[in-house]
């Protein structure tokens, strides 16, 4: 009989430690729950481990066994305005938050008009003024969905809380800029929480870019993300993550559309250690329609992992996942599709797409679709394609004087170009086509 | 410009080609007819380099522009000017047809050291042929063939052919798909492309086309070889007779 492996024993006492240091004095009452919690559910829950289904090509452990250093309140981060602008896209037009390991930094933002009634800023201070209105939201999305996300709870400090009111439509996107930096000392994590809230009617496009100034110093960041889209409403969010050679991320998005509103989401993950997209979205209204992009550009000996999980609650909704790779080196990369329809959902419209670039015989992909369906009258579909591009491809750039090598660099950019060329925010396409540009086309 | 001499090809051990000849001069048409499976695609995939097809090249020659073509790798036959319009071109997603029509005139130049083409200056030339063939500016922007209808891909590969200007063009079945208004565009397209240092060589099964492209010769492929070669009133003939006469009266005889 094979030796009966052990449960995670991985401890858990530095985290406990550092929840112990947060200020509970200034924190709201409503912020006080969560964390009790949070805390309780996370003592009781194991680290996710490639013993779980969801976690099997997933291996963590790297994350798990680090006693980092959780930072419990904001660090004097010594920035100027030229260190940030790098990262900035909206050339002065935008609201543009920028988070340092977490925290607000007013100091480094830019502020642009948003309608009367709307807020972009910091959920702390939100939860801290009397509006009520980042309470009223709080946590009412997120699901148990593992022990991170229930440390990011009993964790809960700062992050980005961005509000459109009722028919508002935000005109230029809000970009929510998350820099980690090198810290002195242990290495550290952070766990901001984002809330976006789009209102009856309302829209509203978001950029959350993942970036760091940490050179090869290791850090993790631990966030989660809540989006409300109300009935009518429309979202466009796009995740870009850039974190630094050792910087892991874990993320978890969960998206909660009511009736007739309308989500549309891209992840780009382009640079980082280990890179965890979890994508939650309930369909909880009818005629609700979500599109999920993905895009995972991975080298070297990093593991991204995007997991999607849809639940179709009510009828005549209808869900579009398109995800893609391309993966080189050593690399490791997951994709989970996991459609969940319920009895009441009748008429839901799903279908999923994944495909893979491969251009190392070392490089692996996982890519595994899990439809879950109690409703009779569906239309659920999902193809998935792995590989390299095929011969008649090649020889048709051969054909026309181009040789294979500049065939397959031109390939691989195109195929990263699909996707990009969706992305309707013209300062972020241009500077995304840039990137996988300069990254595959050949070179000359 | 082109000397055929003895060609055969094969693929795993089934000889499809089975010794042809054939003399292309600049600014000749030449057509080439056949039942389906007799080689035509064959043949022009062999031209341009496939390397699928096993040539055995102690028997065969192929001359063109006076450089052995076997012995060079499909990427060079096209930078010395050969052409091949595919009968099913391939479609290619995130690639437009700007960026790949650039890369490909820009290799043939650095190739022939003349100065390569920068976006604005390929821009301005590509939207010059596009007028001059009568093809949608909306062409450039779109990605390779991607979710083109059958028409419009025949169409692009007029396109490629307008911007890299070989010196011979070769189409597969360039006319079959086409209704009859995009059968006129595509040939008044390669008519515009006609000019005494170019030659073509058009497959086709359509006299009909040949009363667009009026062609210089006629030749009739059957089962790997050349059965018949005429002028353009052979193809009148074939239409009318079909192919089982020129099975019947000429493939016996060259068995
Ligand atoms: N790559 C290949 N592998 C195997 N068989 C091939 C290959 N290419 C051609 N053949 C075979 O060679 C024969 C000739 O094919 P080819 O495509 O050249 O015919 P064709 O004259 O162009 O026909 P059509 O008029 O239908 O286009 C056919 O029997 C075909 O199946
Ligand atoms: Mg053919």
């Amino acid at each position: 009989m094979p030796a009966h492996s052990p449960k995670s024993r991985a401890p858990k006492s530095h985290y406990i430690r550092d929840i112990a240091r947060l200020d509970t004095s200034s924190a709201p009452e409503r912020v006080r729950a969560i964390r009790a919690a949070g805390v309780a559910a996370f003592q009781t829950t194991d680290y996710p481990n490639t013993r779980m289904e969801e976690w099997r090509h997933t291996n963590i452990a790297p994350i798990v066994g680090t006693p980092y250093q959780s930072l419990v309140a904001p660090t004097e981060h010594g920035l100027t305005l030229s260190d940030v602008a790098p990262f900035l896209l909206g050339d002065g037009a935008w609201t543009e938050l920028v988070f340092v390991n977490g925290y607000f930094a007013d100091d480094l933002s830019v502020k642009g008009a948003l309608p009367r009634g709307a807020f972009a800023g910091s959920l702390w201070e939100a939860l801290l003024s009397d509006s009520g209105l980042a309470e009223a939201h709080l946590n009412h999305y997120l699901g148990p969905r593992n022990t991170f996300t229930h440390l990011n709870n009993a964790m809960l400090q700062d992050g980005a809380f961005v509000y459109a009111p009722k028919n508002a439509a935000l005109e230029t996107p809000v970009h929510l800029v998350f820099l980690s930096t090198a810290q002195r000392g242990p290495e550290t994590a952070a766990h901001p929480r984002n809330l976006f809230v789009a209102d009856a009617g309302s829209q509203v496009t978001l950029v959350e870019s993942h970036v760091h100034l940490a050179g090869d110093t290791p850090y993790f960041n631990n966030l989660v993300v809540e989006i409300a889209v109300e009935a009518n409403a429309s979202v466009e969010r796009y995740k870009v993550v850039r974190e630094g050679a050792r910087g892991n991320l874990l993320a978890t998005t969960e998206v909660r559309q009511a009736r007739d509103s309308r989500f549309r989401s891209f992840a780009f993950t382009l640079e980082g250690a280990i890179v965890r997209n979890q994508m939650c979205v309930a369909l909880d209204g009818e005629g609700a329609e979500c599109e999920l992009h993905g895009l995972m550009l991975d080298d070297g000996e990093r593991l991204i992992d995007n997991a999607v999980n849809i639940t179709h609650l009510r009828p005549h909704c209808r869900s579009r996942i398109a995800y893609k790779g391309i993966l080189g080196d050593r690399s490791k990369g997951v994709f989970l599709g996991k459609v969940h329809v319920l009895p009441e959902a009748q008429q839901t419209d799903s279908n999923q797409l994944s495909n893979y670039m491969l251009l190392s015989d070392h490089a692996t992909i996982n890519t595994k679709p899990q439809l879950e369906i109690y409703a009779d009258d569906v239309k659920c579909t999902h193809g998935a394609t792995v590989g390299a591009p095929p011969e008649p491809v090649i020889f048709y750039f051969r054909s026309r004087g181009m040789d294979e090598r500049t065939a397959r660099g031109m390939l691989t950019y195109g195929f990263a170009d699909e996707v990009v060329s969706e992305v309707s925010v013209a300062a972020l396409r241009e500077r995304l086509e840039a990137y996988v540009f300069e990254k595959y086309s050949p070179r000359r | 410009m082109l000397q055929i001499r003895n060609l055969h090809a094969s693929v795993d051990g089934k000889e499809i080609l089975r010794g042809i000849d054939l003399d292309v001069n600049p600014g000749e048409v030449h057509a080439i007819m056949g039942p389906n499976g007799s080689g035509k695609s064959t043949l022009a995939q062999v031209l341009a380099g496939h390397e699928v097809y096993e040539v055995p090249e102690d028997q065969s020659t192929v001359t063109f522009l006076g450089e052995n073509l076997l012995e060079m790798p499909a990427e060079e036959r096209a930078r010395l000017g050969l052409f091949l319009a595919f009968q099913y071109p391939v479609e290619i997603p995130g690639i437009t047809n700007e960026y790949f029509l650039r890369a490909a005139l820009n290799e043939t130049r650095k190739s022939r050291g003349l100065e390569e083409f920068d976006a604005m200056d390929f821009r301005e030339l590509l939207q010059e042929k596009m007028a001059h063939i009568n093809i949608d500016p909306g062409f450039a922007e779109r990605f390779v063939n991607h979710g083109f209808s059958g028409g419009e891909k025949k169409r692009n590969e007029i396109l490629q052919l307008a911007v890299l200007e070989p010196r011979l063009a070769i189409l597969d079945e360039t006319d079959s798909g086409l209704d009859i208004d995009a059968l006129r565009i595509v040939s008044e397209g390669v008519n515009k492309l006609r000019s005494p240092n170019r030659a073509f060589i058009v497959v086709t099964h359509y006299q009909r086309l040949l009363n667009y492209i009026v062609p210089d010769f006629v030749h009739v492929l059957v089962n790997g070889r050349i059965v018949k070669s005429g002028d353009k009133n052979l193809a009148l003939e074939l239409e009318e007779k079909g192919y089982d006469w020129v099975k019947e009266t000429f493939a016996g005889a060259t068995a």
